[in-house]
C-alpha cells in the first residue's frame, strides 16, 4: 500500500511538472485530488484496512495529499504568474502614441487678460464700470477736454455715425455719433452718476473701465480699427500725483512681476495734467535692446495722469476741493508684447490656430 | 522733428552730456527721442548685455582720419575721361586723391586754384557708408589701382557720411573750414528725432528745446542777439497793413530787405537744415526755414517787387479817385465761400469762409498759414523780399490743413499755436539770416500790425497746491526757481507765488485750469523721477457691484465649460454681408435702411454696424473651415437705429437704450457649432457630426448652470416667426423661459449654408437675447437628497410619430407629480415591430417619496401613467 501511494505522489509530481496553464492545472487537481482521485481512493478504502495499517497509511496517504496539495499550491501561483506575466506582455501599449483629446472651451485671448487686468484692479479697489460703445462727441472729446478742433483730436481719429440716413450726412467735430475712441466717455458717465446721488459732497470713486474702442485707422500688422482698453480712475479729496506713482508701480509689479523696472514720463493727455506715459524695463531682453522694444530697452505699457479740473468739473466733482488720478492700458497691446505676437490683426481674425494657443 | 545738437549748442552749454544723457532728459520731460542718429560724433558703444536707451543710428567720424581738407587743383586722370586728380592737403601732406565728382569737374585743368577748396577727406582705414550701394552699407577704405591710378583715400559725399542720401557730388565746405581739423570736431553732430505733443509745439523749435534743457540742467539758456543795420526808407513808409478780423489774425508782420543775391546758402547752413528735414533751396528760403526751425516762428518771404508793380497798378487805376503814392496793402480776411487760390504746388484749392487768405492788390498772395500763392513767391530774379511773420487762429489753421491736405512745417506749427510774441522776433531773425548770406540792406523798421496781443496768464500758487495735487513738499522759493528756469515770471505775494507765463506759450490758462497748468510745469520741472511713490490715504468709496458685467463673465464661464470657444469680432460690416443670412427667403424689403451706418468707412465691406452676432460668428467659422470640430461663441452688442418708436414695445430699462439720440446696444450671445463632435484621433476614425441635439444639450446645461427653470423648447416656424428665416424649418426651436422667448436655435437653412464656404456638415446655431435672459430670476436654494430608496423603473410606450416627446414627458411628470422625480427619454424607435407611422419612447422612470414605496406602489402609479397617456396620446404600453 505504501508502495501504491508513493507510486501516486511520483506520477503526480510527475504530471504536474509539465502543467503550465489554469486549465490543465484544473484537471491535474480532479484527476490527483479530486474525490475520484487515486489518492482518494486510498482515504475510501481505509475501512478495509487492518487496525495495524491504518494508522501508518493514513499518515502516509496525509503526508502525500499534503505534499501534493502544496505542490499544486506552488504550481497554481507560478502559473497564475506567468499568465499575468503574458498578458502584461500583451497588453503593453505604444505609450508614445498621441492622446486622445476632448474638446474643450476657451475664453478669447483678449478676455483672458481683460480678466487679469481686471482681477489685479478689483483686488486694489478698483470696480468695474462698463458703458456704451457708440458715443457722442460731447462725451467723448468735449467732456474730456477735447474741444472741437483740438490738435489733440489728432491722437484719435474717429469713425462717425451718419445722423441721419435720408442726408447721408453726420460727420462733424461739433456734434455728432461716433463709436468711442477710448473708454474714458465712462468716466463722465461713472462721476456725474455718483456726483448726483450726492451733489454736494459727491462720494469717492475708485472704478476701472473695460471695453472695445474703435480708431479711424487702417487694418494692418500694426495697426486696428477696434482694440480693447482698460482705464482706471480714482477721485477723492487727498489723491496726490505721488500716490498715481505708488498705484501704478504696485499694478505694474503685480502684473509684470516684483522685480518689474518702470519709469514715469511727462506725456500729455487733454483729459489729465500732469499727464505721463509709463515705461516697464522690457522683459522681452531684459533692457538690453531688441526688436519688441525697437532698441529702447523700454516698453510703453500705460498712460495715466491726475484728471483734468476741467473733467472733474464735467463729472460734477469741484476741482478745488477733488483730485483724482486716470491711467489706461491695452490688453492686446500687453498680449503682444509677453507674447511676441507681430501682427495685431490675430485677435479678431479668431484663427483656431490662434486662439487655442491661449 | 529733427534737431541736431550742433543746433542746440548755439544757444546752451551741453558740456558734460552725453548725447544720450540729453535724450534721456528730454524723453522724460515729454520730449520723446525715437531715435538718435549720429553724423560724425563719437556713438555709444553697449557691451554684452549692458542696457540700450535708444534706437541708434549713423556712423561715427574717426578723429585721425577724417578731416578737413583743401583742393588745391585739378588734374586730368591719364587713362579716364570722368575722372579727376585731385591736389590734395590733409593739413599734414599731400594728397593724390581720384574722384568722379561732377561738382568739380568743371575746374580740371585750370592749374592752380586761386582760392583752394574745402572738402571732406578720409584717409586710407577710414569706416564710411558705401557710396555706391543701395541703402547704408559700411565699408573700410582700402588701397586700390583704378585705371592705373593708385586710390587710398577719397573726397567725401554726404552720403559716405551719413548726413544724407545724397551721392552726386562731394562736400564742398565753407571756406572758412580750418584745414587738418578733425571732420568730427568742425561738424560732426548728432540729430535727435523727437516726438512732439500737442501742448507742446512751442518746443518744436531749437530754442524751445534748449529752454527745456536749460530747466533740466540748470545750465543757462543763451537766447540770440538779433542785431543787424539798416539803411534807406523804412518799410512802414511803403507797405500798409489791414487785418479784418483779428480774431482770426491776432498780429502781422512785414520787414523788408533790399539788393539780395539769391544764391545757395553757406554749408554749414545747407548741412545743419538737411539734418533738420529740410530741403535747402537758396539764401532766402533757407533763410525763413532756418529762422522758423530756430525759433518756432513760420516765416513767409514774397517778392517785393511783384507786389509793387501791382501796387502801381492799382494805384494808376484808381488815380482818378485821388490816389496819389503806391503804397503796398496787405490786408487778411476769410475767404469767400468758393473763391479760389492756386498754391505753392500748382493746385488750384477752392476755399470756403473757414480758410483765412493774405491778400494783396489784385489777388490773393497765400492762404494764410499753410501755403503760399504761386504768384508772390521768392524766384532766381528776385532782389527785394518783404517777410512776414504772423499769428493765425490755430483752429483753423488746422481745419485748413487738413480739409486740403496741405501738412507743411508751418501749418505743423500754426496748427498747434504759436504765439503772436513770436511773430517780430521772426521776421527780424528772419531778416538778419538774409543779410548775411544774401547780402542785400534791411530797410529800416516793420510794420506791425497786432490789433488782439494777448494776455499773459497769471496764477497764483501756493505750497499747499503743489502738496495737494503733487503729493511733494516744496516752499514758495523752491516752486519760484523751478518755475524761473522755464521763464515763467514769478513773484512772491502774500497770497502765495504770483506766476506769470513767459509769452511763448499759449497753454497756460488762468483760474483752477491755469494752477493745474502750471503745477504740470513744476512736476515736469522738478522731474517725475523725483516724486515719492505712495499709497492713497483717502476713503474707499462704497462697494457696488457690476452685476451685468459679472453675470456676462459667469455665462462665458458656462459656456467654455461646455466646450465652446470663445471668439471676439469686428462691429463693423456691410449689409450684403449680413445678407447672406437672409438668403432663400423672399427679399427683404429696404433691409438695409435699418442699418446704422459709418459715416467715413475704411472699406465698404465695413459700412455698417452690425445687426447679427450670429453672422459675426458665422463669418469665423467660416473662416475655420478646414478645422474638423469647431463650436464657438461670441458675446457682444448688435447696434440698433434708435427710432424713439414707443409702440414697438421695445423700451427696456436694461438694454443700453439710445439716450440722447444714441442707438441701442443689445447684448447677444451666439453659438455655432459645426464638424465631428469629437475630434478624430489614431483610433478613432469616424465621429458622427453635430447636429440639433448637440447643441438642444449645451443650451439645456447652460440654462441649468444659469438655474433658470420653466424652460420649454417649442418648433420654431419661419412662417411664423421672422427671426427664424435662416434656421431648417424642421429643425429649429424657440426656448422659452417663463413662458417668454429667450433665444432660438436650429439647424442652418440649406440655402443658406450655400452662401458661405462651409465643410459638408450641417451647421447648428443658436442667438440668445441676453437683456432678456439676464433679468430673468434664477431658482434659489437646493432639493434636499431623499433619505428614502428610489425604484427604477423602465417603461415603453407606442405613440404616432406625429406625437412631441415632449408631451409625453409632460403627461409622465404631470400624472406621477409627487413621486416620480425623474423622467429620462433613453430610446426612440421607428421600425417593423412598432408598425408604420408610430414610434416607440422608452422611459427611465425614478420613483421616491418622502416614504419608502413599494413594487405595487410605483406599479399603481404607472398604470395611471400609462392610463393617461392612453387617453390623452393615444399610447399603447409596448410589451
Ligand atoms: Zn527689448
Amino acid at each position: 500500500m505504501l508502495d501504491k501511494l508513493n507510486e501516486i505522489k511520483k506520477a503526480a509530481l510527475e504530471s504536474l511538472s509539465f502543467i503550465n496553464d489554469q486549465a490543465a492545472l484544473e484537471v491535474w487537481r480532479v484527476a490527483n485530488v479530486g474525490r475520484s482521485s487515486p489518492l482518494m481512493q486510498v482515504f475510501a478504502e481505509f475501512g478495509k484496512l487492518s487496525k495495524e495499517q491504518r494508522p501508518v497509511i493514513g499518515a502516509a496517504a496525509n503526508r502525500v495529499k499534503v505534499a501534493l496539495e502544496s505542490a499544486l499550491e506552488v504550481k497554481a501561483q507560478a502559473v497564475k504568474n506567468a499568465a499575468l506575466a503574458k498578458s502584461l506582455e500583451e497588453e503593453k501599449l505604444d505609450v508614445t502614441l498621441p492622446g486622445r483629446i476632448v474638446n474643450i472651451g476657451r475664453l478669447h485671448p483678449s478676455t483672458q487678460q481683460l480678466r487679469h487686468v481686471l482681477f489685479i484692479l478689483a483686488e486694489m479697489g478698483f470696480q468695474v464700470y462698463t458703458s456704451r460703445e457708440v458715443e457722442t462727441d460731447e462725451y467723448n472729446f468735449q467732456l474730456l477736454n477735447f474741444p472741437p478742433h483740438h490738435p489733440a483730436r489728432d491722437m484719435q481719429d474717429s469713425f462717425y455715425i451718419e445722423a441721419d440716413p435720408s442726408t447721408g450726412s453726420g460727420r462733424s467735430e461739433d456734434n455728432s455719433i461716433l463709436m468711442r475712441t477710448h473708454t474714458s466717455p465712462g468716466q463722465i458717465h461713472a462721476m456725474r452718476e455718483a456726483s448726483a446721488t450726492n451733489p454736494q459732497n459727491p462720494p469717492p470713486i475708485r472704478i476701472a473701465l473695460p471695453g472695445m474702442c474703435f480708431r479711424y485707422e487702417q487694418i494692418t500688422a500694426r495697426s486696428e480699427i477696434q482694440f480693447n482698453q482698460v482705464e482706471g480712475l480714482a477721485v477723492g479729496e487727498g489723491i496726490t500725483f505721488a500716490d498715481l506713482k505708488g498705484t501704478l508701480t504696485d499694478f505694474v509689479r503685480r502684473m509684470f512681476g516684483a522685480g518689474a523696472r518702470l519709469r514715469f514720463r511727462a506725456s500729455y493727455f487733454p483729459f489729465t495734467e500732469p499727464s505721463a506715459e509709463v515705461d516697464v524695463e522690457c522683459f522681452v531682453c531684459g533692457g538690453v535692446g531688441c526688436q519688441v522694444c525697437k532698441n529702447s530697452g523700454w516698453l510703453e505699457i500705460l498712460g495715466c495722469g491726475m484728471v483734468h479740473p476741467t473733467v472733474l468739473q464735467n463729472g460734477g466733482y469741484d476741482p478745488r476741493r477733488y483730485t483724482g488720478f486716470a491711467f489706461g492700458m491695452g490688453p492686446e497691446r500687453q498680449l503682444m508684447l509677453k507674447n511676441k505676437i507681430n501682427d495685431i490683426r490675430y485677435f479678431w481674425g479668431n484663427d483656431v490656430r490662434f486662439l487655442e494657443q491661449f | 522733428m529733427k534737431l541736431p545738437i550742433s543746433w542746440l549748442k548755439d544757444f546752451i552749454d551741453l558740456d558734460g552730456l552725453t548725447v544720450e544723457d540729453i535724450a534721456r532728459k528730454l524723453t522724460l520731460a515729454g520730449l520723446e527721442v525715437d531715435e538718435i542718429l549720429y553724423a560724425g560724433l563719437e556713438m555709444p558703444t553697449y557691451k554684452d548685455g549692458e542696457k540700450h536707451e535708444f534706437k541708434t543710428n549713423g556712423i561715427a567720424w574717426d578723429k585721425e582720419k577724417i578731416v578737413v581738407a583743401e583742393i588745391r587743383e585739378v588734374k586730368a586722370h591719364p587713362n579716364a575721361d570722368k575722372l579727376t586728380l585731385l591736389d590734395l592737403f590733409d593739413g599734414q601732406q599731400e594728397q593724390v586723391v581720384l574722384t568722379g565728382a561732377p561738382n568739380i569737374f568743371h575746374l580740371k585743368g585750370a592749374g592752380k586754384l586761386a582760392k583752394p577748396i574745402k572738402v571732406a577727406y578720409a584717409k586710407e582705414g577710414s569706416t564710411l557708408y558705401d557710396g555706391h550701394a543701395e541703402g547704408l552699407q559700411l565699408m573700410t577704405l582700402k588701397r586700390a589701382k583704378i585705371r592705373g591710378v593708385d586710390s587710398y583715400s577719397m573726397a567725401c559725399s554726404e552720403k559716405e557720411l551719413g548726413i544724407t542720401e545724397e551721392h552726386e557730388g562731394i562736400i564742398i565746405l565753407d571756406d572758412d573750414a580750418p584745414v587738418g581739423m578733425p571732420l568730427a570736431d568742425y561738424m560732426g553732430d548728432a540729430v535727435l528725432d523727437i516726438s512732439i505733443l500737442p501742448n507742446m509745439a512751442r518746443n518744436a523749435n531749437v530754442i524751445g528745446v534748449a529752454r527745456e534743457l536749460a530747466a533740466l540742467t540748470g545750465h543757462e539758456l543763451k537766447k540770440p542777439t538779433i542785431k543787424f543795420k539798416t539803411s534807406g526808407e523804412s518799410v512802414e513808409d511803403l507797405v500798409e497793413i489791414e487785418i479784418e478780423n483779428s480774431e482770426l489774425n491776432p498780429r502781422f508782420v512785414v520787414g523788408l530787405i533790399r539788393d539780395v543775391e539769391i544764391k545757395p546758402s553757406p554749408y554749414t547752413i545747407q548741412r545743419r537744415l538737411k539734418l533738420a528735414g529740410q530741403r535747402p533751396i537758396n539764401s532766402i528760403v533757407d533763410a525763413t526755414n532756418y529762422a522758423m526751425i530756430e525759433l518756432g516762428e513760420p516765416l513767409h518771404a514774397f517778392d517785393y517787387d511783384v507786389l509793387k508793380e501791382r501796387a502801381q497798378k492799382a494805384c494808376a487805376e484808381s488815380k482818378s479817385k485821388g490816389a496819389v503814392e503806391a503804397k503796398i496793402k496787405i490786408s487778411t480776411r476769410a475767404a469767400k465761400d468758393g473763391e479760389k487760390l492756386t498754391t505753392l504746388d500748382g493746385i488750384e484749392r477752392t476755399l470756403t469762409s473757414m480758410h483765412v487768405l493774405v491778400w494783396g492788390e489784385k489777388g490773393s498772395l497765400s492762404l494764410a498759414g499753410v501755403m503760399g500763392g504761386s504768384e508772390s513767391e521768392v524766384t532766381d530774379r528776385t532782389k527785394n523780399v518783404l517777410l512776414e511773420g504772423a499769428a493765425w487762429n490755430f483752429i483753423n489753421i488746422r481745419r485748413t490743413a487738413k480739409q486740403h491736405n496741405l501738412p507743411s512745417e508751418a501749418s505743423f506749427r500754426f496748427s498747434r499755436g504759436v504765439h503772436p510774441a513770436m511773430a517780430d522776433q521772426g521776421v527780424k531773425r528772419g531778416l538778419q539770416y538774409m543779410a548775411e548770406w544774401a547780402g542785400g540792406v534791411i530797410a529800416p523798421g516793420l510794420v506791425d500790425e497786432y490789433p488782439l496781443k494777448p494776455k499773459d496768464p497769471t496764477v497764483i500758487v501756493t505750497p499747499q497746491d503743489v502738496k495737494r495735487l503733487l503729493g511733494i513738499e516744496l516752499n514758495v522759493e523752491e516752486i519760484s526757481a523751478l518755475l524761473t528756469r522755464l521763464e515763467f515770471k514769478c513773484r512772491i505775494t502774500k497770497h502765495g507765488l504770483r506766476v506769470t507765463a513767459p509769452p511763448h506759450r499759449m497753454d497756460i490758462a488762468e483760474g483752477v485750469i491755469g494752477l493745474a497748468d502750471v503745477l504740470e510745469e513744476v512736476a515736469r520741472s522738478y522731474g517725475y523721477d523725483n516724486i515719492p511713490t505712495t499709497t492713497m490715504s483717502d476713503a474707499l468709496p462704497p462697494q457696488a457691484g457690476n452685476p451685468v458685467h459679472e453675470w456676462e463673465e459667469h455665462l462665458r464661464d458656462l459656456l467654455v465649460a461646455l466646450g465652446l470657444q470663445e471668439v471676439v469680432t469686428y462691429r463693423m460690416t456691410s449689409p450684403e454681408r449680413e445678407g447672406r443670412l437672409a438668403a432663400g427667403q423672399r427679399p427683404e424689403t429696404n433691409e438695409s435702411q435699418h442699418y446704422v451706418r459709418v459715416a467715413n468707412p475704411i472699406a465698404p465691406e465695413r459700412s455698417v454696424l452690425r445687426k447679427s452676432l450670429l453672422t459675426s460668428v458665422l463669418e469665423i467659422v467660416e473662416k475655420n473651415a478646414r478645422v474638423e470640430s469647431i463650436a464657438m461663441f461670441e458675446i457682444g452688442s448688435i447696434f440698433e437705429p434708435n427710432n424713439n418708436d414707443s409702440s414697438t414695445g421695445s423700451h427696456r430699462p436694461d438694454v443700453l437704450s439710445g439716450e440722447r439720440g444714441l442707438l441701442n446696444e443689445p447684448r447677444k450671445l451666439a453659438i455655432v457649432m459645426t464638424g465631428a463632435r469629437i475630434a478624430s484621433a489614431w483610433d478613432v476614425k469616424d465621429s458622427p457630426a453635430f447636429d440639433f441635439f448637440d447643441m438642444k444639450g449645451r443650451i439645456e446645461l447652460l440654462l441649468s448652470g444659469l438655474r433658470l427653470a420653466d424652460i420649454s423648447y417649442t418648433e420654431a416656424d419661419p412662417s411664423t416667426n421672422p427671426k427664424a428665416t435662416h434656421l431648417h424649418p424642421g429643425k429649429a426651436a424657440e426656448v422659452k423661459v417663463n413662458g417668454q422667448i429667450v433665444g432660438l436655435f436650429g439647424e442652418l437653412y440649406p440655402l443658406v449654408k450655400e452662401k458661405f464656404e462651409f465643410g459638408e456638415s450641417a451647421i447648428i446655431v443658436a442667438e440668445f437675447d441676453l437683456d432678456l435672459l439676464r433679468t430673468l430670476p434664477p431658482t434659489h436654494g437646493i432639493k434636499s437628497m431623499p433619505e428614502t430608496p428610489p425604484i427604477y423603473e423602465d417603461i415603453a410606450v407606442i405613440v404616432d410619430d406625429s406625437v412631441q416627446a415632449s408631451a409625453v414627458e409632460s403627461l409622465i411628470r404631470q400624472t406621477g407629480a409627487g413621486t416620480v422625480t425623474d423622467v429620462r427619454l433613453f430610446d426612440v424607435y421607428r421600425g417593423d415591430q412598432v408598425g408604420a407611422g408610430k414610434k416607440s419612447l422608452a422611459y427611465s422612470l425614478t420613483y421616491q417619496s418622502d416614504k419608502t414605496m413599494t413594487d405595487a406602489d410605483a406599479a399603481a402609479i404607472r398604470n395611471r401613467i400609462v392610463k393617461r397617456l392612453e387617453q390623452a396620446v393615444g399610447a399603447k404600453l409596448r410589451s
